[in-house]
């Protein structure tokens, strides 16, 4: 059987572009990976084995990925309740909200790190009202998951927007005239329509989450075992010249990552492919 | 069950979409709403649905007598048909149909034996139990609103509304699908109103015509009744083609081929459907307008011709029997005597009861 990679369109161009598609996504991102693999294994097995499962380590893996999962699941949240009302409803200063939401995109994250640990700090514009309920938000697990709720609310909203305004507001209305509640009208009608883009937004805000520092490091204070991420271990090993320590953590990274978005991939192609075939 | 409107209003900000409407729909007939877009058609049927409120007052809305203003969509037991189909996109065409029976509160919901018998029994109604796995993206147009029409049947409406349900389809299925709805109603007789803008649909399909025009309703009547005696100008016009012509009273007798107007009386106007013209090459009557042939479309079941007046310039629309076309040996640039055999006269609006 012979393969046809040519096809037919009124752009031409397709030896190039895809030429050009390979040869980029290398440049840019494959040889970087491999680098990363390559000087991992200039380390053996046992060395391997006692840098990426030292207690340090091990307890900033679960603070990051715990925290990213938490932050992640919170934008999924309120992420949806934002875009739904940006999509829904006209009011004035819809505009400005919705410029809002871009902010965590454009804010350098040192900068909103900064802001973060100014207002949630104890004598801060909030923490000092949380103080007194016995709640320490900067320099805690919990100030690490606000900021990366915070990095992460756009990309709920920006991938939720585009599903939610191509739902038809009449199926809703079928919904209800069939006798359907409000709540089941949620449920089975509007919900199973955006989950994979939902799914999406999920996966984007959890990826960026694992992967941030700027705006961590200032709230979380980088007690060891307490408030470590990661990402700040691995910076330290940098800059104690430990470069093979340091990739053997980041490549722990990347495959856990890799795993979770392959499964969030899977997820969201199983519950979008059945309906969309055929169209 | 029959539904009855009362003195129902609605305004959207300063524009007025429905005012002070009254209609009764009588058990078990299927009633269209004919008008030109933005007439309110829609409107009131989203207001008879509950999917819309109308403006608070003293209007009612009564299903078999018994007031329902006040309750929900959820609850009037209605059938919706959409114009879009609003399916739902990530349900197979049998959960669409089941939709409907799923939600029920726990104590009503049938079996899961019931409901497959149930839904598979309207998916053999619409034809379509061969499609029951698919996903209503791999349906057509056509087959696409008969799902939407079996889901909304599966709840037992006791009213059935349909806006422009074939509105989104092409002619031939339009067709298809339109005489089939008026064998299902004969079937099921169910309470139905449709929304349509399309007048051959309206008369084709319905048992009675509600024709309305900038939120009020014009005429309702069956729809031979509606065509042949046209309440108002509004009606003569939307309902077919017509041709105008303005003329005058004199002397009891109302004149239309008169360019002289010093003398006249009272202006009336004449409407005359284009196959209600006479044409021949002599003058036949006295009444006859002379007129030129512009343009001839022979295709179809009557040619219509378009002819332009001599005495005013204005054109008039015509349609000749086949057999009368030949015997005429037609061509454009003939010279024409129009005879009209069914004129109606209305004065400012008003019809004159006479005819000539």
């Amino acid at each position: 059987m012979k393969i046809v990679l040519k096809q037919a369109s009124v752009i031409p161009g397709f030896g190039l572009t895809l030429g050009y598609t390979v040869f980029y996504l290398s440049l840019i991102v494959l040889l970087p990976i491999s680098a990363l693999f390559l000087k991992t294994a200039t380390l053996g097995w046992g060395e391997f084995w006692s840098i990426v499962s030292n207690p340090r380590v091990v307890a900033s893996y679960r603070l990051t990925f715990g925290a990213s999962l938490v932050g992640a699941l919170i934008n999924a949240f309120f992420g949806f309740i934002v875009a739904w009302t940006l999509v829904r409803y006209s009011f004035p200063g819809k505009k400005i909200i919705d410029a809002l939401v871009d902010l965590p995109f454009a804010l350098p994250t040192a900068v909103s790190g900064i802001a973060l640990t100014a207002i949630y700090s104890s004598n801060g514009w909030v923490g000092r009202y949380l103080e007194p309920l016995g709640i320490k938000a900067a320099y805690t697990p919990l100030g690490v998951t606000i900021a990366l709720t915070f990095i992460g609310l756009p990309f709920v909203v920006r991938t939720l927007q585009p599903a939610l305004e191509e739902l038809d507001p009449a199926t809703e209305e079928a919904a209800r005239s069939l006798g359907a509640s409000r709540m089941q009208t949620f449920l089975r009608v509007i919900l199973p329509a955006v989950f994979p883009a939902l799914l999406t937004g999920f996966a984007l805000s959890f990826a960026r989450a694992l992967g941030e520092y700027g705006s961590v490091v200032f709230i979380s204070g980088n007690m060891p075992m307490f408030t470590e991420i990661t990402p700040l271990l691995i910076i330290a090993k940098l800059e104690q010249y430990d470069y093979a320590g340091a990739t053997a953590i980041a490549s722990v990274m990347l495959l856990a990552s890799f795993a979770i978005l392959l499964v969030i991939n899977f997820l969201q192609w199983y519950s979008s492919h059945r309906y969309r075939t055929g169209v | 069950m029959s539904i009855e409107i009362r003195n129902i209003n609605k305004t959207f900000g300063s524009f007025t979409a429905l005012k002070d409407i009254n209609l009764l729909v009588p058990s078990g007939e299927l009633v269209a709403l004919l008008g030109p877009s933005g007439c309110g058609k829609t409107t009131l049927l989203r207001i008879i649905s509950g999917l819309e409120q109308p403006d608070p007052g003293n209007g009612a809305i009564l299903f078999h007598d018994e007031d329902v203003a006040s309750r929900s969509v959820a609850d009037r037991k209605i059938g919706f048909v959409f114009q879009h189909y609003a399916l739902f996109r990530h349900m197979s065409v049998f959960d669409n149909v089941a939709f409907g029976l799923t939600v029920k509160p726990r104590s009503q919901r049938p079996g899961k034996e019931e409901i497959r018998d149930q839904v598979m029994e309207l998916l053999r109604l619409v034809q379509l139990e061969s499609q029951a796995n698919r996903f209503p993206s791999q349906l057509s147009g056509g087959q696409r609103q008969r799902v939407a029409l079996a889901r909304a049947l599966a709840v037992k409406p006791k009213v059935l509304l349909l806006d422009e349900p074939f509105g989104a389809l092409d002619a031939k299925v339009r067709q298809e699908l339109r005489r089939w709805l008026r064998r299902l109603h004969d079937e099921l007789h169910v309470t139905s109103v449709f929304v349509t803008h399309d007048q051959e649909e309206a008369l084709e399909v319905s048992d009675q015509v509600v024709v309305m025009n900038a939120g009020q309703i014009e005429q309702v009547g069956p729809p031979a009744e509606v065509y042949d005696h046209p309440a108002n100008p509004f009606v003569y016009q939307f309902l077919g083609n017509v041709n105008l012509f303005h003329g005058r009273i004199d002397g009891g007798e109302a004149k239309i081929n008169h360019l002289d107007r010093s003398q006249s009386e009272q202006e009336v106007v004449a409407y005359v459907r284009p196959h209600d013209l006479d044409v021949s090459r002599e003058r036949t009557s006295p009444d006859a307008i002379e007129a030129i042939v512009r343009y001839i479309h022979a295709a179809g079941g009557m040619p219509r011709l378009e002819l332009e007046r001599l005495d005013n310039g204005e054109s008039i629309a015509a349609e000749v029997a086949r057999e009368r076309y030949r015997e005429l040996e037609l061509q454009v640039g003939d010279h024409l005597f129009v005879t009209p055999r069914n004129l109606r006269f209305f004065v400012e609006g008003a019809p004159l009861d006479y005819q000539i």
